[in-house]
């Protein structure tokens, strides 16, 4: 278990009434700033919220938005849905997952990118698409277009680094 | 009071009570696989479907978890609710082949085939051990986690859970838990080995009147149904099955 800067959560949970309705807002808040859920959170929240840990746990299993284990500081969601997916989008993600150097969608080492797959953003005009960071939409994307796309977010990302915490202990069976 | 019409029949129930209460008050045998008494209504399994008319449309609704409001009509045993409900058992046979309480729901029903390539998995996702555990065991201490194919019943953080008293209650009321009879053909998807059995008491007696909850053998293969074609020797009946 890495050290989880429990302080930070109690700041957060005051903002709320300790009522079940609050329990996606809170979790969207404990995503937002830890990038991840920590159990310890989790927990705690439980506890405040007197929600059993098991629904606790089965809301932040279901929804993608949240994720048990630490994602990266820019989150890359590659489209593939069936307009993404024929015109190209798999021959856009393999680049994007070479460059980065991951196997297979997920997180990279040093905790700067994660990819993640989507089933259709909505924009199929513009497709192939990726998105970052929920808000950046980058249409027409080709292979070619990839690098320009990561140094963007590369370069940004420069300077605060992540501490790496211990994936191992935290990994989804 | 609400009034309803189940297949015909007016019926006078109380309030808050759901259609498939109303029917079983009326004695009217509807299958389910994620019902029980004392827990609360779930809406999983789908098997307790019946056919609900309000006025120009009429729907196939879950009637486990449907409200008996005044002047519904309700068929039970439609075709097209045996056909829905048969359909379903079909897939659950093929998910489960292993589970006595599919299987058995399976030969009752008059399910003879089943064309779906077997599956064997362990769980049909019903959610009664999750609703036991929180419900009757007061502990909560295990639950669904993951979505689509990817949900199933877990403690959270795969941990062992320091809320579990190992009371067993939720194996004891998951469907899929108890195993089928070994008989000769225990690796076959569909079961149907009741059908195979005569009923010893019709053959041997004339006129046997069993007091007893039929079992299956009886069930299935017994003078009550018709199709099968296992009869007892005896021609007055009548005086059990009524003319
Ligand atoms: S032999 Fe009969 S009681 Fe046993 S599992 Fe098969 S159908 Fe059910
Ligand atoms: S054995 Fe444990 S998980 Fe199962 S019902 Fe009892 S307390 Fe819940
Ligand atoms: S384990 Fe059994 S009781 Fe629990 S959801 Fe699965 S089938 Fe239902
Ligand atoms: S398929 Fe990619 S945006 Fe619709
Ligand atoms: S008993 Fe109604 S859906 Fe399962």
């Amino acid at each position: 278990m890495p050290q989880v800067e429990m302080d930070k959560v109690e700041p957060l949970l005051e903002q709320y009434e300790d009522q079940r309705l609050n329990l996606i807002p809170i979790l969207q808040d404990v995503q937002e700033t830890y990038r991840y859920l920590p159990e310890l959170v989790l927990r705690r929240i439980s506890k405040k919220l007197r929600v059993p840990l098991t629904e606790v746990y089965q809301v932040a299993t279901f929804y993608r938005c949240f994720s048990l284990v630490p994602r990266g500081k820019h989150v890359i969601q590659v489209c593939l849905g069936t307009a993404c997916h024929v015109r190209g989008a798999p021959r856009v993600l393999d680049r994007i997952l070479r460059d980065l150097k991951l196997p297979h969608a997920g997180t990279t080492e040093d905790l700067q990118f994660t990819v993640e797959t989507v089933r259709c953003i909505g924009c199929c005009g513009l497709a192939p698409v990726a998105r970052v960071d929920n808000t950046n939409t980058h249409p027409h994307l080709t292979q070619a277009k990839v690098g320009g796309l990561l140094k963007k977010y590369q370069e940004k990302a420069e300077a605060p680094k992540a501490a790496k915490p211990d994936e191992a202990s935290h990994a989804k069976a | 009071m609400p009034t309803l019409k189940i297949n015909g029949i007016e019926v006078e129930v109380e309030k808050g009570m759901t259609v498939l209460e109303a029917a079983r008050f009326l004695g009217i045998p509807i299958p389910t696989l994620c019902h029980e008494d004392a827990l609360q209504p779930y809406g999983a399994c789908r098997l307790c479907l019946v056919e609900v008319s309000n006025g120009r449309k009429t729907t196939l609704q879950a009637s486990c978890c449907l409200p008996a409001d005044d002047g519904l009509v309700v068929f039970t045993h439609s075709a097209r609710v045996e056909r829905a409900r048969k359909l379903l058992l079909e897939m659950y046979v093929a998910t489960c082949p292993s589970s006595k309480r599919i299987q058995d729901m399976a030969s009752a029903m008059g399910l003879r085939e089943c064309r779906y390539e077997a599956k064997h998995e362990t769980c049909i996702q019903c959610g009664l051990c999750v609703r036991m555990c929180e419900q009757q065991m007061m502990a909560g201490a295990i639950g669904f986690s993951g979505r689509g194919v990817n949900r199933s019943v877990t403690r959270p953080f795969d941990m062992t859970s320091e809320l579990c008293r190992q009371c067993g209650a939720c194996l004891f009321i998951c469907p899929v838990c108890e195993s089928r009879c070994q008989g000769p053909q225990a690796e076959s998807t569909l079961c149907n080995g009741c059908l195979n059995i005569s009923t010893v008491c019709f053959q041997s007696y004339d006129n046997a009147m069993c007091f007893l909850e039929p079992c299956h053998a009886c069930e299935i293969g017994g003078p009550f149904r018709a199709d099968v074609g296992v009869k007892p020797r005896s021609k007055d009946l009548t005086h059990i099955v009524g003319k």
